[in-house]
């Protein structure tokens, strides 16, 4: 027995098998696809450019994903700003979204969009609609695994303070 | 052949974004935190920097990459402070990828105006 | 006259004297780009935000349709009218220009025939000479405010709508050359569970049949009466959720044709809009521009516009609420009707 049960009405619960029946099946087998090699193919331009970094700037492999990401973050603060980022995302799905650019793109785009409410309450204010779970979640997620490797893991802490 | 790796792991981690969209029905703003919570944990159980190893950007510029990022710095800080690090150490690593993107996105809105 | 349980007769005839449609780029470029007043190149309409854009497309539609009316902006006593912007904006601030008396309404999508409704009540009932009725909405507006910012990328599941950029204006009044508003069913709210913003059509289905049904109910008159039964943003999904509810409930709704202003407005193979059109302009332009027109043209000469609405809040979805919605019935003739 689903907790759905107690929440509709059996004409409701009627209606919504009807209405699922009419929706129209999403092409997941092609979306993946799409996004597979889309999303390959942006992780190549970003192996494309850490490797320029190592070969022509001296970076180490470690070093360069710093400049690497930026980088790629400029790319896709650019295809936003030109209005392409988001034509190739309907057809790109998760392969824009997932990438660092589709981080990038959320923030720029809430940033451009947001320019008419003004820099403080616009930009500043809105910057990080999309983000900003990605961001909270993230850290705190960091957080409980510190605090598991403490628990769990003491050696590895150092010491002094 | 890094390069293979990295079209082939990269490609896969974004497949996994779209299985989310499309199966799971979860928003892009959930499926990213999904990710980046993956990513945070596949580095707590150290698996994430042996994939970034082999798979190079395959690995580094999907969104996980964050998760495994803040985990680092955490790890990292605490390694060396003690276990306040946890706290002071997280965005060491990824200042870099958010000082851009926030940077990069102020500028962007001073010149450009939303095509629609 | 209270007809029924919550209809309205207008025995003394309203008619509609002037009428305007104005709309964006993209409405342009679909199939009755013909029957519009004005298209617009530019989305923003040389505006500094997307937000004035749309209060000026709104104003421009209602300047056009006083022009076509013959009268002047002090001739109108009331203006009734919404949109979809948060505490009705667009519509305020057009307001604020005209300086007519305003009565301010919200319906979400099925605004058009809620305000076409109550102007002509109020005309009916000689409360007033003239009533504007408008509706509009704006594709960009209503990405920001209710969805992501325009230029984010996301990936619109088929079931998905677009927002129509447009103005719908008609000016209701007691004599004069014009088609008849000769009757309204007001809808109460119908919420079947659905919570998906992103499947507006399933949600508002059962609420166009339940006016519709109500609408034939109060009246004691079958569907054949009408030439055309038109909802007003179904799109796709949600009309052929209709058609199987009526068939389930055994409406006869094929006595007459029935169709979908949110499958009208769009080329399904050129434009990419998934499962069609939606917004509170989508109703407003297609009635005021194309059907009005038809019926000019003598090829309808009654018809029923069905306004459907959505009336969830982005706050209301995140708060895991379901989507209450409702519609609103207006039937249009070209001959006075016989009571």
């Amino acid at each position: 027995m689903s907790s759905n049960d107690k929440k509709y009405t059996p004409v409701q619960q009627e209606y919504q098998a009807l209405a699922k029946k009419h929706e129209p099946k999403r092409p997941v087998l092609i979306n993946c696809l799409k996004a597979f090699l889309v999303g390959g193919l942006i992780c190549i331009i970003g192996q494309a450019v850490q490797e320029m970094f190592v070969h022509w700037a001296g970076f180490d492999e470690k070093k360069a994903s710093n400049p690497t990401v930026a980088v790629m973050i400029f790319l896709s603060v650019v295809l936003t700003s030109l209005g392409v980022y988001d034509k190739l995302a309907q057809w790109a799905g998760a392969g824009s979204a997932v990438p660092v650019t589709g981080f990038a793109n959320t923030m720029s785009s809430a940033a451009i969009e947001h320019r008419s409410e003004g820099l403080v309450l616009g930009v500043g204010g809105k910057m990080f609609k999309i983000a900003g779970p990605v961001i909270v979640f993230g850290v705190v997620a960091a957080f409980v695994v510190g605090i598991v490797h403490l628990i769990f893991n003491p050696g590895a802490v150092g010491g002094g303070h | 052949m890094i390069f293979l790796w990295a079209f082939l792991v990269g490609g896969a981690i974004c497949v996994l974004g779209q299985i989310c969209f499309d199966v799971f029905k979860l928003t892009p703003a959930h499926t990213m935190t999904l990710l980046v919570v993956l990513g945070a944990i596949g580095d707590g159980v150290g698996i994430y920097d042996p994939l970034i190893e082999f798979a190079g950007a395959g690995a580094s510029v999907p969104i996980t990459s964050f998760g495994n990022a803040l985990v680092h710095g955490a790890l990292d800080e605490m390694k060396k402070t003690g276990w306040i690090g946890v706290i002071t150490g997280i965005f060491k690593v990824t200042s870099a990828g958010i000082s851009a993107a926030i940077i990069f996105s102020f500028i962007a809105a001073l010149f450009v105006k939303p095509k629609g | 006259m209270l007809k029924g349980h919550q209809s309205w007769l207008f025995e003394n005839n309203p008619v509609i004297a002037g009428a305007a449609a104005i709309v964006g780029p993209f409405e342009g470029q679909g199939p009755l780009a013909m029957d519009f007043d004005i298209i617009h190149g530019d989305l923003r309409l040389g505006q500094d935000s997307w937000e004035k854009a749309e209060r000026t497309l709104l104003e421009e539609a209602a300047n056009l349709a006083i022009e076509k009316a013959g009268i002047t902006k002090e001739s109108i006593n009331f203006l009734v009218g919404g949109d979809l912007m948060n505490q009705i904006i667009s519509s305020t601030f057009a307001a604020r220009t005209l300086q007519i008396p305003y009565i301010g309404v919200f319906g979400a999508c099925s605004t058009s025939m809620e305000s076409l409704a109550l102007a002509a009540n109020l005309v009916n009932s000689r409360s007033a000479q003239y009533v504007m009725s408008s509706a509009c909405s704006h594709n960009a507006t209503a990405e920001k405010q209710f969805r992501y910012p325009t230029e984010y990328g996301s990936q619109k599941p088929p079931t998905a709508q677009f927002s129509v950029t447009g103005a719908g204006v008609g000016i209701v009044t007691q004599n004069g050359k014009g088609p008849y508003v000769t009757s309204a069913t007001l809808g109460r709210v119908v919420d079947m569970g659905i919570t998906d913003p992103f499947n507006m059509g399933a949600a508002m289905a059962p609420a166009a049949v339940d006016t519709i049904q109500a609408h034939f109910r109060d009246f004691r008159i079958e569907p054949g009466y009408y030439d055309l039964i038109v909802t007003g943003d179904l799109s796709k999904v949600g009309y052929a959720i209709a058609n199987e509810l009526f068939d389930n409930n055994k409406f006869p709704i094929h006595q007459t044709i029935y169709k979908d202003c949110g499958m009208m407005m769009y080329d399904y193979e050129k434009q990419q809009v998934q499962a069609g059109a939606s917004g509170a302009g989508c109703s407003a332009a297609v009635t005021y521009g194309h059907l009005l027109r038809r019926m000019r043209d003598k090829e309808l000469n009654r018809i029923l516009v069905v306004a459907t609405g959505a009336l969830l809040s982005p706050i209301s979805f995140q708060q895991g609420e379901t989507i209450p919605c409702i519609a609103h019935a207006v039937s249009i003739e070209n001959e006075v009707r016989e009571t």
